[in-house]
């Protein structure tokens, strides 16, 4: 590879001020200007001088669309699954697609969705929550008593420990849809555990709780007390509405920063005890098959990871050379990313994203990186640092830890290879 | 204290915030039998386990019946469900095998897992006693017992599985971390850089032309969803739509297994597309029982009298059916169930 492009000004090594962002703007402009991208009309824009059908009919009133739906321009924005991954959809998992989506919250029907037994479509009003075990009174909580305890609003992502899994072995799949789209991050309004918990008592020999699915797997994962008292959440609402279907309606546990499996869906009991219970997602499954034949278990926090969403593989490059912006999230179930770091060579030489939107705790963060392409291959990677100094590995610093086999929990950084014509791939560089 | 006193304290204590540690005297105490009715969760050290006992002999039919449709009749699994067995020494190769006998810690999780979740759409369905046969006649599948052995909650916790001690705490913290939270290199870090994997050699990833096109056509498809749509077929006048939607619900008790509509293929089960009023066992490229490739020979056609006798107790029906369906019983929900399935065609 030789020169890939130049970056603009604006993203200094240091991280962008904003007066940085102003300069760039101008010479962005300049930019365009000098290696004349900016087009020239060859005649006039239909699109401007013949009336266009929404400009000459009336449209749709207020009652066509009592739930609103996206733009039927909009159509190919949907979860996807890959097919030859599960036994059956049933018992299956598809993927966000994060390359049409910007800023920090996803959608609420764009979530991925993973179950072991189906949608369960619970009637709330037989929906009950028992908590039992070591605790003073066990006690059973129906959907209106929920609503009388004080409820918190809070923004977190949630990942499948399984995203990037088909990763492990070399570049597989071809979108970040695929490779990344096990994730979401919502704003979810609940009731601490803690208060849920303390209704019931929990007796000083109670350590870990067992929180359990009303659904057809009757899922559950066992978690340390400590970690239920600090900041676990039985959550009701997403993105301010009820929980779809799909996301566990009417109740889901939310166990922030932490692997995706343990947000127990449908959730209708949380028992109490005083050894975890090594049940089948914690032993057979969520377990990390190390290179010696060891592994290791209860691993349950999400390291700090990042994605270039745009350009990626179904999203290339279609403007051809100049101004171009570069879009990708990163995340820590450690904290929060105050820095974010791209290259387009490679990792030859690195430049500071600039971070753009919320940052809030254990939540996805968006970053940005503007730069002028010139039109010659690329090889773009991100690299995420987290409030806590941990910075994102490789993935052959990761294999070095782990080897090849343990499926769970690979956040090495991701390349891909933008060729002449803009189109992206996935790709693995030395 | 005089009435006003008292009834600012009152007022008081009513406008006090709720405080974390104090309870607020919300829902009810459960009772015994809610208790008893749902915790079913058993542990390593045998907490949790009912009453009961059962052995090899007695699990082999019993997983014939309602695992081997998925797992194998060796435990070796059909297409991409879990494997059960072997795999022994295979934890340091590529691709390990991972199963109960090779991987899995503790007896306890088979046990809590077919008792909780199994067979799959048909949980809790296996009494106590079929749980424990069913987990001896794993243990047996994967050579760790004799043909003789019976598990019961007696000799449960003796059984150890071989790979228990593999486990380990995550130990990322101390393992991990410290190398990995520094300050990494920002310019002239490498000299030079080669692909050394492509994705696109592999080429596994699903519809990625199908969503560029899609993209790409975004405009005229929209035209041609807003075109007039072809008159549909007269319907069948006997059936209500309400009775169909009655259908296409029951039919969740069945599509684990088996699949309808355009595209659909063979499963667990045979693809039922055109299976109202079709000689029984001949779906292409389906592997039947014994029991149903004789009724096949035998002329059994699936009328719709004929199929709702087996769905309502497909064991009564047809004894050796590879079927794990308990059966369907309400007769209205049949009945919904068999007009919906007469909607599909062969084709």
């Amino acid at each position: 590879m030789t020169k890939n492009g130049k970056e603009l000004e604006m993203t200094d090594r240091n991280g962008a001020s904003r007066r940085d962002f102003l300069r760039a703007g101008l010479a962005g402009g300049a930019a365009a200007l000098a290696t004349g991208t900016v087009a020239r009309a060859a005649g006039p824009d239909p699109a401007i001088t013949e009336q266009q059908p929404w400009r000459t009919m009336l449209g749709e009133g207020v009652d066509a669309r009592p739930y609103g739906a996206p733009s039927q321009y909009e159509a190919h924005v949907v979860r996807r699954n890959v097919e030859w991954l599960t036994a059956d959809p049933i018992s299956s998992v598809n993927f966000t697609p994060l390359h049409e989506l910007e800023g920090i919250i996803t959608p609420n029907g764009l979530c991925f969705e993973r179950h072991h037994g189906g949608i369960a479509e619970i009637d709330p009003a037989k929906h009950r929550l028992m908590i039992n075990g070591l605790v003073d009174t066990p006690l059973v909580f129906t959907m209106a008593d929920l609503m009388r305890f004080p409820r918190e609003n809070r923004v977190y992502f949630l990942e499948c420990a399984a995203n990037s899994g088909m990763e492990w072995r070399g570049a597989q799949l071809n979108g970040c849809q695929y490779t990344h789209g096990m994730i979401h991050n919502l704003v979810y309004t609940g009731i601490p555990l803690k208060y849920l918990l303390d209704e019931a008592g929990v007796r000083t020999n109670g350590k870990w709780i067992l929180p359990e699915g009303g659904d057809a797997a009757g899922m559950t994962r066992s978690i340390p007390i400590e970690k239920a008292m600090e900041d676990c959440l039985v959550a009701f609402k997403m993105n301010g509405e009820a929980l779809r279907p799909e996301q566990g309606y009417p109740l889901r546990l939310v166990v922030p920063g932490w692997e995706g499996n343990m947000w127990v869906k449908w959730l209708r009991r949380i028992e109490v005890g005083d050894e975890p219970w090594h049940h089948r997602e914690e032993t057979s499954k969520y377990t990390d098959l190390l290179a010696g034949g060891k592994a290791r278990r209860f691993t349950w926090v999400m390291d700090a990871k990042s994605v270039i969403t745009n350009p990626s593989p179904q999203a290339p490059i279609t403007h051809g050379r100049g101004p171009a912006v570069l879009s990708g999230v990163a995340w820590s179930g450690r904290g929060t990313i105050p820095r974010v770091d791209v290259t387009i060579d490679g990792g030859k030489n690195w430049y500071q994203a600039r971070m753009d939107g919320p940052s809030f705790d254990k939540s996805m963060h968006r970053f940005y990186f503007e730069f002028d392409w010139d039109g010659s291959p690329l090889l773009l990677q991100s690299r995420a640092h987290d409030s806590t100094g941990y910075v994102q590995p490789t993935k052959d610093e990761l294999r070095a830890f782990r080897g090849y086999e343990s499926i769970y929990h690979n956040n090495g950084i991701q390349t891909w290879y933008v060729n002449e014509k803009g189109e992206a791939e996935n790709v693995e560089v030395s | 204290m005089s009435r006003f006193l008292e009834t600012a304290l009152a007022l008081a204590i009513l406008a006090t915030p709720a405080v974390a540690s104090e309870k607020l005297g919300i829902g009810r105490p459960a009772l015994p039998e809610e208790v008893a009715a749902w915790d079913i969760d058993v542990r390593p050290d045998g907490q949790g386990l009912p009453e009961g006992r059962g052995d090899v002999m007695t699990g082999e039919p019993l997983y014939i019946d309602n695992c081997a449709i998925c797992h194998g009749d060796f435990g070796e699994a059909i297409g991409r469900w879990p494997v059960l067995s072997g795999g022994q020494g295979t934890l340091t190769r590529d691709d390990p095998n991972k199963t109960i006998g090779s991987y899995w810690p503790y007896l306890s999780t088979v046990f809590d897992y077919v008792r909780r979740a199994m067979p799959f759409g048909n949980a809790e369905s296996l009494s106590d006693d079929e749980v424990y046969a069913i987990t001896a006649y794993l243990l047996y599948l994967n050579d760790l017992v004799d043909d003789d052995f019976e598990l019961s909650r007696e000799n449960f916790t003796e059984v150890r599985l071989p790979n228990e001690e593999n486990f380990f705490m995550d130990d990322r913290d101390t393992v991990e971390l410290p190398a990995l939270t520094r300050e990494p290199c920002m310019e002239n870090c490498k000299d030079s850089v080669e692909i050394t994997a492509r994705a696109a050699v592999i080429d596994v990833t699903p519809e990625d032309t199908a969503a560029r096109e899609q993209r790409a056509e975004g405009a005229a498809q929209a035209e041609v969803a807003a075109a007039p749509v072809e008159p549909a077929p007269e319907p069948e006048p006997a059936v209500s739509e309400e009775m169909l939607a009655a259908g296409e619900k029951a039919f969740r008790a069945c599509r684990a297994c088996h699949k309808v509509g355009e595209g659909a293929k063979n499963g667990t089960g045979p693809v039922l597309n055109g299976v109202v009023g079709h000689p029984a066992g001949m779906v292409e490229g389906f592997k039947y029982s014994k029991a149903m490739k004789k009724q096949a020979d035998g002329g059994l056609v699936w009328t719709p009298e004929q199929l709702d006798a087996f769905i309502a107790d497909p064991r009564g029906f047809l004894k050796g059916t590879r079927m794990a369906y308990g059966g369907m019983k309400d007769d209205d929900q049949r009945a919904a169930l068999i007009a919906y399935l007469a909607t599909f065609s062969e084709d």
